[in-house]
């Protein structure tokens, strides 16, 4: 059913958050649960959250990696913020990506802030997984 | 080890966050260090509440946390979802209902998948609520995934258990059937702006104030919740702070130990008889029908 190579591995934590005021959280709960079936334990924290409400979840939760979904178009104001709180708070090897919305021409940018990738329209979720997988740390 | 625990009730998250998830993961190394963090603790009040699917549970935990923040209160939250039985992935969604409280230092709430256990909670509850009280976290909230009727794990190891009901919980014989009912120390009847909740609160009360008298028990206070706008929840938070000392009579303390005993030695035992080449012929002869399963416990652990 996931091709998580390690079973005895525990579950990699996964925090899906909603940064700022657009409303729509679809593609954040069908991920979340996609991740849920592909043996991810996703927290998820709804919508319209501050930068420093989400690096305060992700600092109690000590998870691997932080999802951001966003699709309001205040994806340069808000993701390199989230990121620094993040990485203010101690969390260096905390997984920081993002999805939604987001021009080709930002995407640059945003990897220089620290958004580890950028997932567009159309990426499955077996890809997110896949990378997530593969780029978060792990842990004894 | 002891230093640092220490460190756990200095205000910052991080080392608390860190020994939670070795806590979750098993980590064998923590194991040496068991007696230090439960010799760190500092005596928290660990309050459990359990009830359905959808009855408020963690819109009422959010709100009763901000009750005793107001009475000037640390407050610890742990909050259990299920996994996956599948893929061992799980959905952690306490949080939405808790956001208010992300940045107020003075809040610790972290979600935990149950990782297999049946009975609402994770098997590592208890240590990692042993964490928040040794961070000096007063009162640690225990909330259980959504339970049914039967659920009664927390009552066995929390010192009050709160169960949440919602107004259309049924009929009168719901309220006197066996199982959760009967281990609550305290019930709220949450969305209590609902048509019925009152009524549905006075047909508890009368159920439960006839039965009880074989138990020494005596009946649960009955209180109607409304989480949503915080009606009756500072009554609530009176019912729990009252019930502490109740909780903490001897002979309750000693039943309780006495579970979690119970339950580190289950929790142990399964791992043995998963992969101890020291119980493995046992095992096996049980496998080969040679053996009865209750013979080959017995003789494990030397009776």
């Amino acid at each position: 059913m996931n091709d998580q190579t390690d079973t005895s591995a525990p579950p990699i934590r996964v925090l899906i958050a909603k940064p700022g005021l657009d409303g729509h959280d679809r593609g954040a709960k069908v991920l979340a649960r996609g991740l849920r079936d592909e043996g991810f334990e996703v927290i998820y924290t709804g919508l319209r959250q501050t930068p420093e409400m989400i690096a305060d979840a992700a600092e109690q939760e000590d998870v691997d990696v932080v999802g951001l979904s966003i699709l309001s178009g205040a994806h340069m104001t808000l993701l390199p913020r989230v990121v620094k709180l993040i990485r203010e708070r101690g969390m260096d090897d905390v997984l920081v990506a993002a999805g939604g919305i987001i021009p080709d021409a930002d995407i640059e940018k945003l990897k220089a802030a620290g958004i580890a990738e950028v997932f567009g329209p159309g990426t499955s979720i077996g890809q997110i997984a896949r990378y997530f997988r593969e780029n978060a740390r792990r842990r004894r | 080890m002891a230093a640092a625990f220490g460190e756990l009730a200095g205000g910052d998250r991080r080392p608390l966050a860190r020994l939670l998830t070795r806590i979750e993961n098993g980590d064998p190394s923590l194991r040496d260090e068991l007696p230090a963090l439960f010799a760190a603790g500092r005596g928290a009040h660990v309050v459990g509440v359990t009830g359905p699917p959808g009855s408020g549970k963690s819109t009422l935990v959010s709100a009763l946390t901000g009750e005793w923040r107001r009475r000037g209160r640390r407050v610890g939250i742990l909050a259990v979802d299920p996994s996956s039985p599948y893929t061992g992935g799980a959905i952690l969604g306490d949080r939405i209902r808790m956001m208010e409280h992300a940045a107020d230092r003075d809040v610790f709430m972290r979600s935990m998948a149950s990782r297999g256990e049946l009975g609402g909670l994770a098997a590592t509850t208890w240590v990692a609520a042993a964490a928040l009280d040794a961070a000096d976290f007063d009162p640690v909230i225990i909330e259980t995934v959504g339970a049914g009727q039967s659920e009664v794990e927390i009552a066995r190891l929390a010192e009050t258990t709160v169960l949440v009901e919602v107004p259309e919980m049924g009929d009168e014989v719901q309220a006197i059937k066996a199982g959760l009912l009967e281990v609550a120390d305290i019930i709220a009847v949450n969305k209590g702006d609902r048509p019925g909740a009152d009524r549905a609160a006075r047909q508890l009360r009368a159920m439960l104030s006839t039965a009880g008298s074989r138990l020494e028990r005596k009946p649960p206070p009955i209180l109607v919740t409304t989480a949503t706008t915080g009606a009756g929840v500072a009554a609530l938070v009176d019912a729990i702070d009252a019930h502490r000392s109740e909780a903490r009579r001897p002979e309750l303390a000693r039943e309780r130990a006495a579970n979690q005993v119970r339950r580190a030695l289950a929790t142990l035992a399964t791992r043995r008889a998963e992969d101890d080449p020291a119980w493995e012929p046992t095992v096996a002869s049980v496998a080969a029908r040679e053996l009865d399963p209750l013979t080959a416990a017995q003789r494990l652990i030397g009776e």
